[in-house]
Order: C-alpha cells, then structure tokens, then sequence
C-alpha cells in the first residue's frame, strides 16, 4: 500500500511545543473513511442494479452459501489472528508476531483462493461479469474487495520481512502494524456487509 | 507487442497537431537544453524534483497549471475560432472529430489539471505556514500526490499526438462513451488521466485533512484557524468524500469498456442514469472544492488589503461548512430534464437555491470588510472585485437555472455554458490568480509586478464580459452546447464578440506571461524584495517568517493567542523575542514519489494500448517502489542549530535593515 | 481611481443588452409559440427581476465601497477592529433566505404545474383530444412516429395548432435531449426508457427543433423542423405523408436507422403498429414498461422477431 508511514516532526519527542500523537495512524484511519465511501458507493451500484439480469441468472440460482459461509468464517477468524499478532507486537514478542501473522496470512490466501475458485466457476458457466448488470456489479463489489485483500496481504508479507530487519518494533513499525491491523478489521467490516446484503439478500 | 498502437496512431495528417507538436517539441528542447547548458540537472532534481517541502510542491503545482492553463486556453480559443467561421455552410476549420477532442479536452484539463493543480498548490503553500507548522502530516505522499497530477496532465496530452482523446465530453457521459459508440482510445486516455489524478488528488485531501487536524500551531483553535485554513479544510473534507465515488464512476465505465460489463450500457441492464448520478454526485462537490478556496482567498485578500480583521469570521466558518454539507445534495440540478418527478426536482432545485444563501452571506462578509476600511488597490484586490461583481451574476443566473422549469429552457444550451464559466472564470480563477499575487513574495521573496497584473486583470474582467454574455444570448436563442457549425444568421454575431472576447482573455494571458517575466527581471530593485517577509502588513502566520521560509518554516513554532495571530503579535510587539533553538527534524527529499508517477505513466499508457506487458511490469514497479520505500529508514535529518541560528540572524538583521530605511 | 472603475460598469453593459433585445429576432426563448414556453419564459424573468433586487445592490455597494474607503481617502471613517455587526448579521442571513424562500414558493409551484409528463390543464389546452406523436433519437436524426395516424416521419415534426402534443421519446442509440426552443421544456431521450413531454403551439409557423444533448459526430445537424399549422393543413399534410411510397416496419427499420449525418426529411405512409415499443422493448429483453401507468408488456412475437433479426 501506498500508505506506509513517513515520518514527522511532530512524531518525535524532540519537539516540545509539538505534543501530538502520531498522526500516521489517524491519517491512515481517514483514508479508511474515504475506503469507506468508495465501498458505499459500489453498494449503491449494486442495490440499483441487483435486480438487472438481463434474462440471464439471478443471484439466488448462483450463489453458493456454505462457500461464502466458509469465507466468511476465515476472514473473520483471521481478523482475531492478526488481533493476537499485535498483542505480540505490543510485548515486542517477535516470533509471535511472526506467527500470528503467518497464521492471518494463510487464511487471508485461503479467503482469496476461495474467492478466485468461485469467480472462476461462475465464468466457466458462461456468468461472467459480462453477462449482466447484476453480475457486473456482483463482480466488481467483490472483487474490490478481495482485490484490497490482496494488498493486504502483500502489505503483511513485507512487514512480516521488516520486522526482522532495522525497522524491528520501532515507532514507525508499530504505526505500520497498526494500520495494517485497521485496514485488515476494515475489510472484514466490509465483508459483512457483503455478505449481508449481496449474498444473504440475493438468496433469500 | 504494442497492442493496439500503429503508426496510424499518430496525427501526421492533421497539420494542426504536427504544427502543435513541432512547437511543444522545439520549446521543450529549449528548455531541456537550458538547464543541461546551465548545469541544473542536479540542483533540478535534489532540490525540485525530488522534493518534499510543501513551498516547492506548491510551487510546482502552480507552474503544472499555468501550462495547463495554455492547453486548456489553446482549446477554448480554437472552438471559439471554429464558431465564429462555421457559418452557413462554411465548415470551419475544425472537423467534428477533432472538434470534439477539443470540447472534451478543454473541460477535463481546465477542470483536473488547471483548477484542481493549482487549487493543491496553493494549498500547499499557505495551510502549513497559516496553521504554524513545518510541513503537512505526510511530506512523501505530498510528493507523490504532486506526481500522479502531473504525469496524468502528460499523459493526457499525449494524447494529442498519440492517438486522440474522447470526444464525448468532460465528464464523459455514457453509453456514448462505451466502447459500442466511441471504440477508439479517446475515452481511455481520459479515463486513466482523472483516475491516475484521482489518486493524487485523494491522498492530497487525506494529507491535508490530517495537517490541519493535527499539526496546527499550540494555541491555533478551531476558531482562531485562518479563514483560508478553514476553506482548504472544508475542501478536504469534500474531497475525501468525493473523490471515491469518482473513482468508482469511472472505475465502472473503465470496466464495461475493457471488459465488456453492463453498467451503463444500453443492453445487458445497464443503466445510464446511473452515471449521471454518480457522476455528479462527485461533480457537483467538485465545483465547491474548486470554489471554496478561492473563497478562503477572497477572505485573506480583502482583510489585509482593507486593513480590518473580516467581517464576521464566525458566519464565514458556517457559511463554508454549510455550503460544504449542501453541496452533496444538489446534484440532480444537472438533469433535470431526465424525468424525474416534479417532487425530485422540487426537492434539488430549492436545495440548489438554498445554497445561495450562505454563498450570498459571504459576499455581504468581503463587502462589510471593506466597509470603514483602508482599501489599497493592490492587484489582487483588483481581482477580488471583480469577482464580487462577476461572481454575483453568476450566482444570479446559477439561481435561475436551479429552477426547473427555467432549467428546462436552458438546459444544456450556451446559456449554461454561460453561467459555469461565470462562476468557474470569476469565481475560481480571478480567486487563484488573486492568490497567486497575494502568496507569491512569500515563496520567491520578491513581489510581482503589480502594473501588468492590472493589465491582465482588465483584460480578463472585460474580456470575460465579452466572451460570455453573448453565450447568455445565446443561450436565449436556443444554441445548443458542443456544436461545431450552425446556419442561424441570428446566431453569427454573437459568436464574433465572443470570439473577441476571447482574444482579449488571450491578451489577458499574455500580460500575466509579461508580469512574470518583468517580476523576475527586477526581482532584485529595493521595491520588489521581500525582505521583511511581510510586504502587504499581513494578518497570519505566514507573514510572520522570512521570504522565502527556511525549510523548516518555523525556527521556533509559534503560539497562538487569537485569531489573525500575526496581526495581534505585531501590536503586542511579541515578535522577535530571542527564542531558544532546538535542532529540528525533518524529512529528507526522495525520488520515491518521481518513480511511482513514472511507472503510473507507463501503467497508464500501458493500459490505453492494450500494451499489457507495459502494465504489468509498471504495476510491479509501482508496487516494488513502496516497498523499497517503506524499507528504507534514511528518510529523515535534522536541521542543526547552528544552522537555525544563522538564518535567524539573517533574517533579523534584513529586518533591521528595513526598519532603518 | 475613478476612471479604472469605469470600466467595471462598461461590463453590465452587454447584461443590459440581453434585456432590451427581448423584442428583437432570434431570441426565441423570450419569445415562444405555447403555453408552456411562455410560462417556463415568465419563470425566467421574475427569477431575474427577483435576483436583480439583490444582485445590483451588492455590486453597486462593492464598487462604492472599494471607491470610498480606498486607502488615498483619509477623511473617510477607518475602523481598524471593527469586524461585527449582529444587525448586518440578520440582515445578511436574512435578506438572502427571504428571497430564497420566495423562489421555493415559486419553484414548487412551477416544477409541479409545468411537469413534462402531466398533461396540460384543460383551461391551457382546451378540449380537443391530445394528437400522440412517439419520438425516437437515432444516429443522428430523429424519427417521429404518429401511431394513431399510423404515419411516420425523420426530421420533420408536424403538429396542429392549439392541440395538445402528447409525446413519448426513447432513443436507439446514445443520450439525446428532445428540445423545440420555440415551444418549450426540453426532456433527454434515452434508449430503453420512455420520456413523456406535453407542449402546445399556439401559433403556426416553422420551428427549430434540436438535440441539446451531444450524442457524437453528427450531433450538430441533429434538427429537424417543427411545423405548427392549422387542423386543416395538418390533415393535408397527414395526407401527403401517406401518399409516400416508403413503409416503416420491423424489417426496414434498421435501415432507415442506421447512423447518418444531416439526414434529409422523410416521410413513411404506414408504420408497423408496436415500433415504439419494440424499440423501447429490444433493450429490455423483449419487456417494455408504460411509466404513465408503470404496466410491464410484453412485446408481441412480431416485436420479438424484430430483435432477431437486430
């Protein structure tokens, strides 16, 4: 991501008349907002557009809800993993850190490899996002997603390497897990709502 | 290999373009060719290029849009050409598929690339030095911000000689643009421009948003924030809630035409309106997010050019944040002749009205400044009045259009083309050049010459005046928008005023090149330093340091007692009181930001040709570049005292030096 | 100083003009041939005179004041911390808001009355049955379909005086805007969608009709001529229309419906019954739903055998 911390006066202690906390962490939480806008907005496109199917499938013919369960269930599991990881983090408890993390990083790869098989699927039976208004806004609300947890996940491995070299359990590498950590529980929340209002509502 | 890119790609047989390019070749070579004579690489590229003091970037902003400027002027006095020739047969010389790049073009870079770049840069000029702070909460993504705007503003004129453009208009408005009506590369090229400016702009209102929040000076409440801080926070906010829905909007129409979705298209479900809806639910704030500081200029301007603090500061604050909020609830204004019901458009049109009030209540605000006041007509001034007259008719006829049913008549006709550029030319430009005289001693150290601003001031006001009523007649008349030939002999005259009007603009443009030039020419006579750093006897903290600022800003940041902080310290006579010096941490400059924008450029282009292998290895090298960033952890230095004392010392003897005179 | 003012004043100039050529030719907006232009032109101009109570004042005020408190002029007041008033305050907030709150009285009543898909009132309109006329945007022309006449036409609109217009506008292609500036409130086209738009003339004569929305290369020759005449013309020129040789039906529409710039005027004797809605109905597999009554029908198998053959 983009969005990895630069440093600043204000950060340091050497400023007296600065006595502020980071604002790496409170910038990077903005952006999450401004992520959250996005986020509403392709939901409204799919609300406007769930019922366009253009004769072709609808979502309660398409959409298989143990897998999504399934990914539900591992990307909620990871967020506790990454939650255990900063813990580690915080007791600068450096394998468990590297553990947790490794744990949250293999089901982020599962959520997404689940992902990918069910696209994959879907396009094979000639449902892909071309095939409808629905779909194409199916398809790109849930890509966007996995795609952000792909960087996420990409995100992770670099600090995961970090956090062995000079950058170990410095201030800046703490404002990096923690907004890894925010982005990560974003993700989920967003999640959630797919769930909720793609899946859940297209089927029942 | 080059995916869709031929040797047809290029214009070699439109002689406008080849003309185009062989003067944007000869004067980039002389550029090129100066800085290699004058051995500036390496001062270009530490110093400029490769910097993260927001007093640069802003400068840099400033000089991208002003090019920008000449683009996007090129074009509008090539339509204006074109109509004032195609006339009763006579084609013109602008067929309707280069005439309709041009429209396109004019919009997209006048509003991404010339507003919005030169709104960033002002911003980053004044708000870290108005809220007494040593740069913005994120120096490098304020590079990097800098970066995505300019190389889109490349890559979209790349465009001119590689290719084309859409000719769909600025914003695009599909199923137009999809790829069954317009197949070639136009709207691709527009759609990576904004995107890629997108991201840049984005990170621009996240920076600048956690600046203002967080780093502001020890004392500077909410209520003693500048008026110009205040309208660059409201813009942020704008832009952050904005520019995702933006980003989606294109985002949708990017896919349907790579990968054949329905989101907008005719067939498949999609749905149009969708589009215009979305588009302008980000278009609307857009306009606010131009005006609004331009606003917050006004506000500075009149204030120390009247000698008075503003007249109710507390309104303006309200009155910005409520034009902040009811700016996303207006949007609707744009169609509402797409059939919506009576109550829908009752609904938006009145919001739209509403919205005048406080825009009116700030008009009353500059008025009441100036009122039992010391006017000095200094030539931001010059432009701030014209903008009050301007901007009121403007308002006027903004307010007729938000009713429907006078919407309905003028619609999408030159009347509307009238009023937006009533707002946007009198509104946000006569705003950023107002700033741009206003701010410049403080980043140049030296003043610009105030008799060709002037000029240029009356060249834009009456030339303004010249080139657009006769729209507004026009608009009477019936004359549709993006025409390229009409046969109406009622129309013909009209169409030569406006032509007239705009070669006066042109002058206008001229006189603005010829101040710059005359400026730094004598830059260095006794009337035109800035020693002091406080030429206009300035109200904020920006005032209160050097011209141009050391790197750090402030040698020691200030405290703040009230509102107009800097005014108050000088009639306290707190200045200057020997301070203790700390060494200052600050962040080193960094390609970073100029790699990523490369490789950007390259995605992009990638992208618009179908060139894959480009796009990959440039998203690669995108994302190997943050990551070598993030690992690296030389990326910051701190600036010894011995340094600040000596430039503290310089500055107090330049005083002193003034003071004696 | 005084004479670097005037120039200011020379710019209302050409805004005064706009208002003393009302009478003159071309304006055609502040000079209409219906009710309903006359009407939305009325709207218009109180919204002027309105606005120019306000409006003239402030610019009157920014150029006396920036003339009277120059810096040159010492004997004028100069109250250096004077930055508040709450009587300017109210009258600030409020001078705008009662205007504004006008105008919402206004805008409410209008938005609602000149509706484009509400009929027009019988005291407007009188009692003669509304004459039908669909609509539809093509690259770049228009074609206009009388389905009770059973006649059809591309580029030229002509229609009875002092009768009601009920028009339904789609599009086969891109985004267009159905505008008669002579007449009144323009309404975008769009394909797959039906627009409703009710307009009266109630004078004859030779009116501009055009697409205020661009729609791509040909967009600027996209007009077509309203004729506004008589009962008795109008049935001559039904007569004329049906005299032509050429026919509308599902298998030569594509034809006359392919992309073409400045399209002469043509006029078909019989159209195939349902065109319209077939239209309409090819984007929406084979659905089409009336807004005025939000039915859904289904396209027959004719229509159907139209989208095949597309």
């Amino acid at each position: 991501m983009a969005h990895e911390a630069t440093m600043h006066p204000s950060e340091h202690g050497h400023d007296q008349e600065h006595g502020h906390e980071s604002p790496v962490v409170f910038g990077f939480w903005i952006y999450l907002m401004t992520d959250c806008v996005l986020f509403g907005s392709l939901f409204a496109v799919f609300a406007v557009l769930r019922d366009q199917f253009a004769g072709g499938p609808t979502g309660k013919e398409l959409f298989d809800l143990t897998n999504v369960g399934i990914e539900t269930a591992i990307l909620l599991f990871s967020s506790i993993t990454y939650g255990f990881g900063m813990l580690a983090a915080q007791k600068h408890n450096s394998g468990g850190l590297t553990a947790w993390l490794g744990v949250t990083f293999l089901l982020g790869l599962c959520f997404v490899g689940l992902e990918i098989n069910e696209f994959t699927h879907m396009v094979s039976e000639g449902n892909g996002p071309d095939r409808s208004a629905f779909l194409s806004a199916f398809f790109t609300l849930v890509a966007t997603h996995g795609l952000h947890v792909t960087f996420g996940l990409i995100w992770m491995a670099v600090l995961m390497v970090q956090n062995f070299g000079k950058q170990r359990f410095t201030e800046r590498m703490m404002n990096k897990l923690t907004c890894l950590s925010l982005f990560w529980h974003f993700l989920d929340i967003v999640w959630i709502c797919v769930f909720t209002f793609v899946y859940l509502m297209s089927v029942v | 290999m080059l995916g869709k890119l031929t040797w047809s790609a290029i214009p070699i047989d439109v002689p406008i373009l080849v003309g185009t390019f062989v003067g944007v070749a000869i004067a980039g070579i002389a550029v090129l060719g100066l800085v290699t004579y004058y051995g500036k690489w390496g001062y270009l590229w530490r110093e400029w290029l490769t910097s993260v003091d927001h007093k640069r970037l802003g400068a840099m902003y400033i000089i991208l849009a002003v090019v920008m400027l000449f683009r996007g002027f090129a074009d509008a006095i090539m339509m204006r050409t074109q109509l004032a020739l195609a006339y009763a047969g006579n084609p013109g010389y602008l067929p309707p598929h280069h005439y309709d790049q041009i429209f396109s073009a004019h919009g997209t870079i006048m509003i991404f690339f010339m507003a919005m770049a030169f709104m960033t840069g002002l911003l980053n000029i004044a708000v870290p030095l108005q809220i007494g702070a040593r740069d913005v909460a994120f120096p490098f993504l304020n590079s990097l911000s800098f970066w995505m705007t300019a190389i889109s503003a490349i890559l979209i004129n790349v465009s001119l000689f590689v290719g084309e453009f859409s000719q769909c208009g600025w914003l695009a408005y599909p199923p137009l643009s999809e790829s069954q009506f317009s197949p070639g590369v136009g709207v691709d090229y527009y759609i990576w421009a904004v995107q890629l400016s997108g991201v840049g702009t984005l990170l621009t209102g996240v920076n600048f948003f956690t600046t203002i929040v967080k780093m502001r000076a020890p004392g500077m409440t909410w209520m003693r924030l500048p008026v110009f801080t205040w309208t660059a926070f409201v813009t942020t906010i704008l832009i952050m809630v904005s520019f995702p829905i933006l980003t989606v909007t294109l985002g949708m129409l990017g896919l349907d035409r790579y990968f054949g979705m329905h989101f907008f298209t005719n067939d498949g479900g999609g749905n149009q309106m969708l589009y215009l809806s979305m588009i302008w639910a980000w278009g609307h704030p857009e306009v606010y997010i131009l005006v609004i500081p331009a606003f917050g200029v006004f506000s500075e301007v009149v204030s120390t050019f009247s000698g008075k603090p503003l007249f109710g500061y507390k309104t303006m604050v309200y009155a910005t944040c409520s034009i902040g909020v009811l700016s996303f609830v207006v949007w609707v204004h744009h169609f509402f002749t797409m059939g919506a019901g009576a109550n829908v458009n009752t609904f938006f049109g009145i919001a739209t009205m509403i919205i005048a009030v406080p825009t009116g209540v700030k008009i009353f605000n500059w008025l009441f400044t100036m009122y039992k006041g010391r006017v000095q007509m200094h030539a931001s001034m010059w432009w701030t009045l014209g903008f009050m007259i301007t901007f009121s008719i403007g308002g006027m006829t903004g307010v007729m259009m938000a009713m429907p049913a006078a919407d309905w008549l003028v619609h999408n006709s030159l009347f509307l083309i009238a009023h937006f550029h009533n707002v946007i030319i009198g509104g946000v430009y006569f705003g950023y050049i107002a700033g741009l005289n206003y701010w410049f001693p403080k980043v140049f150290g030296f003043k610009l010459n105030e008799k060709w601003g002037i000029r240029s001031f009356w060249c834009w006001f009456v030339g303004f005046y010249l080139a657009f009523i006769p729209l507004y007649v026009l608009g009477f008349m019936g004359m549709s928008r993006r025409m390229n030939h009409y046969d109406n002999p009622d129309w013909y005259p009209w169409m030569l005023v406006a032509e007239a009007g705009a070669i006066l603009i042109m002058v206008g443009i001229a006189c603005m090149l010829v101040q710059i030039y005359v400026s730094i020419r004598d830059r260095a006579l006794p009337e035109n330093v800035d020693l002091t750093g406080d030429p206009w006897n300035g109200r904020t903290l920006e005032w209160s340091i050097s011209s141009p600022p050391p790197a750090y800003n402030f040698a020691v940041v200030p405290t703040v007692y009230g509102l107009d902080a800097f005014h108050h310290d000088k009639e306290l006579g707190r200045q200057g009181t020997h301070k203790e010096f700390e060494p200052i941490h600050m962040p080193k400059n960094t390609a970073a930001g100029v790699f990523v924008g490369a490789f950007s450029f390259l995605l992009g282009f990638g992208a618009i040709w179908y060139i894959w292998w480009l796009a990959a290895i440039s998203m690669l090298g995108i994302i190997v570049t943050v990551i070598m960033r993030s690992a690296n952890t030389d990326i910051d230095y701190y600036v010894p005292v011995s340094e600040i004392e000596h430039n503290e010392a310089e500055q107090s003897r330049r005083l002193v030096a003034q003071a004696a005179e | 100083m005084i004479t670097k003012l005037k120039p200011a004043l020379r710019g209302l100039v050409p805004l005064g003009t706009v208002l003393l050529l009302s009478g003159c030719s071309g304006l055609d907006l502040l000079d209409p041939r219906g009710p309903v232009g006359l009407e939305e032109r009325n709207v218009l101009l109180l919204e002027f005179a309105i606005m120019m109570c306000i409006v003239v004042p402030t610019i009157v005020l920014t150029i006396y004041y920036a003339w009277k408190y120059r810096a040159s002029n010492t004997s004028a007041e100069y109250l250096p911390n004077w930055s508040h008033s709450n009587k300017i305050e109210v009258a600030i907030w409020g001078i705008p808001t009662l205007i504004i709150f006008v105008l919402g009285i206004i805008s409410y009543d209008t938005t609602h009355r000149l509706d484009p898909y509400r009929p027009l009132s019988p005291a407007v309109a009188g009692t003669k049955p509304a004459l039908n006329v669909e609509v539809v945007a093509l690259d770049w022309k228009w074609m206009f379909i009388y389905p009770d006449q059973g006649i059809a036409t591309i580029n030229q609109l002509a229609i009875p005086t002092n009768t009601q217009i009920s028009f339904r506008i789609t599009s086969d292609t891109v985004m267009n805007s159905f505008f008669i500036p002579r007449l009144g409130s323009m309404i975008y086209a769009m394909a797959g969608m039906q627009t409703q738009l009710h307009l009266l003339a109630s004078q004859s004569g030779d009116y501009l009709g055009e697409s205020s929305q661009f729609s791509g290369r040909g967009f600027s020759d996209m007009k077509f001529r309203t004729l506004a005449m008589d009962d008795s013309e109008f049935n001559a020129w039904v007569d004329k229309v049906r005299a032509s040789s050429d026919t509308l039906d599902s298998n030569d529409y594509s034809k006359y419906a392919a992309p073409s710039e400045a399209a002469p005027v043509q006029y078909f004797s019989h159209v195939q019954p349902g065109l319209f809605e077939g239209i309409i109905a090819k984007y929406n597999n084979g659905m089409v739903i009336d807004k005025s009554t939000g039915k859904v029908m289904h396209m027959q198998s004719a229509m159907s055998d139209m989208q095949m053959k597309e």
